[in-house]
């Protein structure tokens, strides 16, 4: 029954029986994509409530950069579904008539919720900024920064106590809210019965983990980018500490991935026989390979020896980079392996099937590039409006920030 | 000898009378049609007016001893709904098992050309085989109905679970949440697709496609209520009878009976 088990090959084998039906993977590289953004907002999100919320001081100066940095993907994360839709035009029946039993129901509206709040704490954080560029232009923008700024000037200390407090609460509950946006994003996967590699309470908490080690990762390896790009100084004291909060969030993540692997092996009901053939068949090299020993074990390693070695700056700023990309390509290996890998075994519990992306089409690579794409273009208008880096900000008083 | 014109003769406005009241009674029929019945009832009583259809408890039982693969039901389905190649409404699959209990499970096309050659290269002499029919499982807790974000799939109160095309977005959830693999998205419409049990036909008092094409009589439909059907008889008989993945939880309404522990 199990000669399609050893390393990928001989996947169409004697015994394998695959229903007809279960030839088709149906969610394909936009379903991919969707988590992965989901997941980069949240984490993002968190970076700013790292610093808004639990006083983490030393992240200051991403702040401000991580807020814009979820807002631009968080615009493209509906993209990939409408893509991926088979009748887009009909997608706002799921918010006029939405199916409450249906995990996927709530997406929308969880979606919106923390759009609003996204903005909204960004406007206020940045309404001082914005007030001050509404004074200093003219014609148009005076219009535009006054709309961004509320309409309202008073930058007095009363108000922006008020403000404070606002970005306070707006952050404190965001955490939550970007907790539920990413572990329902989990539910959705988690919640399938028929799939014995969804389902399983532990993806919630999995997605969650990944996408605050994909939200980090992401920020760092920005930031450091955007500041040798401009030849500016990089905050060491803001990098060393991210990349704490990098290793100790990926050792959570790694570790649940793990266990999840390793209790359904332990306790080795029928399910693991299919699960058994499908990660050392066609997950084989993408599970194992890639996502295991080179983009997990290695960025493990390597982050554990930035974080507990005293080592020169100039050495921390080399690898950081490096290890944040290994992290955020293991994020994307673990969006693929869960998405796809689920659909490469088939009900039938005899068989598995393989996949290659198309490169045309609404689901094909192509496609999926000019998404993934679209955010860093989100963000370069984006840091137009809102000035990324503190010592950007429009002088004048500079305590105000918050 | 009755003389005809003799007999009208004795009273023609009488025998005028009769002629005309034939040819209007015979007109008013045209006018008003009697409720005759446009197909032949497969089902008793659906065809009746005080047949509450909604009240029905429909079944369908597949008897695995006498399908023989010949594929009929896979192409009076394919025929009934324009099935799009390599998709299945439903499809025959063939068990082999050898004299090492290895089992093999094969469904080429899903079995649309009938299973006319054995199965070749096999290692070792076979055991035995049979045949298994796999269609909608019809489900009295559906995930399907479950997981659609927008209620275009449903379930009926007769227990039909279909799917609304006007109203499914393509999202391939319900295609996931299916733990027997009976959904897809048809390329045409982009929509959700899956076997409905023929309920038009059954509407109307007839039977499934498949059913009524298959030549031993191996799929068989009918309303569990009526203790004078052939699934009520079978149902309540002692055979062995299963459904498929029960710790699925979805309580299928597709019974198989002398189901085998080697299918899925």
């Amino acid at each position: 029954m199990n000669a399609a088990m050893h390393n990928g090959d001989a996947v169409s084998a004697l015994t394998n029986f695959v229903f007809p039906n279960d030839f088709h993977v149906h969610w394909s590289l936009m379903i991919v994509l969707y988590p992965y953004i989901t997941g980069i907002v949240a984490g993002a999100f968190i970076v700013s409530s790292l610093y808004h919320v639990f006083g983490i001081k030393a992240l200051r100066p991403i702040s401000r950069f991580s807020l814009i940095f979820a807002l631009a993907f968080l615009c493209c994360a509906t993209w990939p579904l409408l893509l991926h839709l088979g009748h887009p035009e009909r997608s706002f029946s799921m918010f006029l008539t939405p199916n409450p039993q249906s995990a996927m129901a709530g997406f929308g509206f969880i979606y919106t919720a923390y759009l609003i709040l996204l903005v909204h704490e960004i406007l206020f954080i940045y309404r001082p900024t914005m007030v001050r560029l509404w004074h200093k232009s003219s014609g148009f923008r005076r219009h535009f920064y006054s709309f961004l700024a509320f309409f309202n000037d008073n930058l007095s200390p009363q108000a922006l106590r008020l403000d404070n407090r606002i970005i306070g609460f707006l952050a404190g509950l965001g955490i939550p809210m970007a907790c539920v946006l990413h572990g329902y994003v989990g539910f959705i996967f988690g919640g399938v019965k028929a799939n014995p590699l969804w389902a399983t309470p532990l993806m919630p908490v999995i997605f969650l983990l990944s996408a605050c080690v994909s939200g980090i990762a992401g920020i760092i390896l920005v930031y450091v980018l955007i500041m040798k790009l401009k030849g500016r100084h990089v905050d060491m004291d803001c990098i060393r500490t991210s990349l704490k909060f990098l290793w100790g969030f990926f050792i959570l993540d790694f570790v649940f991935e793990m266990l999840e692997v390793f209790s359904h092996a332990y306790m080795a009901t029928h399910h693991w026989h299919v699960l058994e053939n499908l990660y050392w068949g066609p997950l084989y090299t993408t599970f194992w390979f890639l996502q295991v020993k080179i983009f997990s074990i290695i960025p493990f390693f390597l982050l554990g020896i930035l974080c507990l070695f005293k080592l020169k700056d100039q050495i921390v700023l080399f690898f950081a980079p490096i290890v944040s990309l290994m992290i955020l390509i293991q994020v994307l290996l673990m969006r693929w392996n869960v998405v796809i890998g689920g659909q490469l075994m088939s009900n039938s519990t005899r068989g598995q099937v393989s996949f290659v992306p198309e490169w045309h089409g609404r689901e094909g690579i192509i496609a999926a590039i000019i998404v993934m794409t679209a955010p860093w273009i989100i963000l370069f208008v984006l840091s137009r409006i809102f000035p990324l880096w503190l010592e950007d900000q429009p002088t004048e008083k500079k305590a105000s920030e918050a | 000898m009755l003389n005809i014109e003799e007999e009208i003769n004795k009273d023609r406005r009488g025998f005028i009378k009769k002629v005309l009241g034939g040819a209007i009674a015979g007109s008013l029929l045209l006018v008003i049609p009697l409720r005759a019945k446009e197909y032949t009832e497969r089902i008793p009583g659906m065809q009746e007016e005080d047949s509450v259809f909604t009240q029905k408890n429909f079944v369908f039982v597949v008897d695995i001893t006498a399908c023989i693969g010949c594929g009929s039901c896979c192409i009076a389905d394919k025929a009934e709904y324009q099935v799009p190649d390599g998709y299945y409404r439903t499809w025959v699959e063939r068990y082999i098992i050898d004299d090492h209990d290895k089992v093999y499970v094969d469904s080429p096309d899903g079995g649309l050309g009938g299973y006319i050659q054995p199965r070749e290269g096999l290692p070792n002499p076979v055991r035995d085989t049979f045949f298994v029919p796999k269609l909608c499982n019809m489900c009295k807790k559906p995930s399907c109905v479950q997981v659609c974000p927008v209620g275009a799939t449903y379930q009926t109160d007769d227990g039909f679970v279909l799917v609304d095309k006007t109203r499914c977005v393509g999202c391939s959830y319900c295609v996931q949440a299916c733990p027997y693999s009976v959904r897809f998205i048809s390329p045409v419409s982009h929509t959700a697709e899956k076997c409905t049990w023929c309920y038009h036909r059954v509407r109307k008092g007839l039977l499934p496609a498949c059913v009524s094409v298959c030549p031993t009589g191996a799929r068989k439909f009918g309303d569990l209520d009526d203790p004078e059907s052939e699934v009520w008889k079978l149902l309540h008989q002692p055979h062995v009878i299963s459904v498929l993945k029960p710790d699925m939880g979805n309580e299928p309404a597709l019974h198989y009976l002398g189901l085998r522990r080697e299918v899925v």
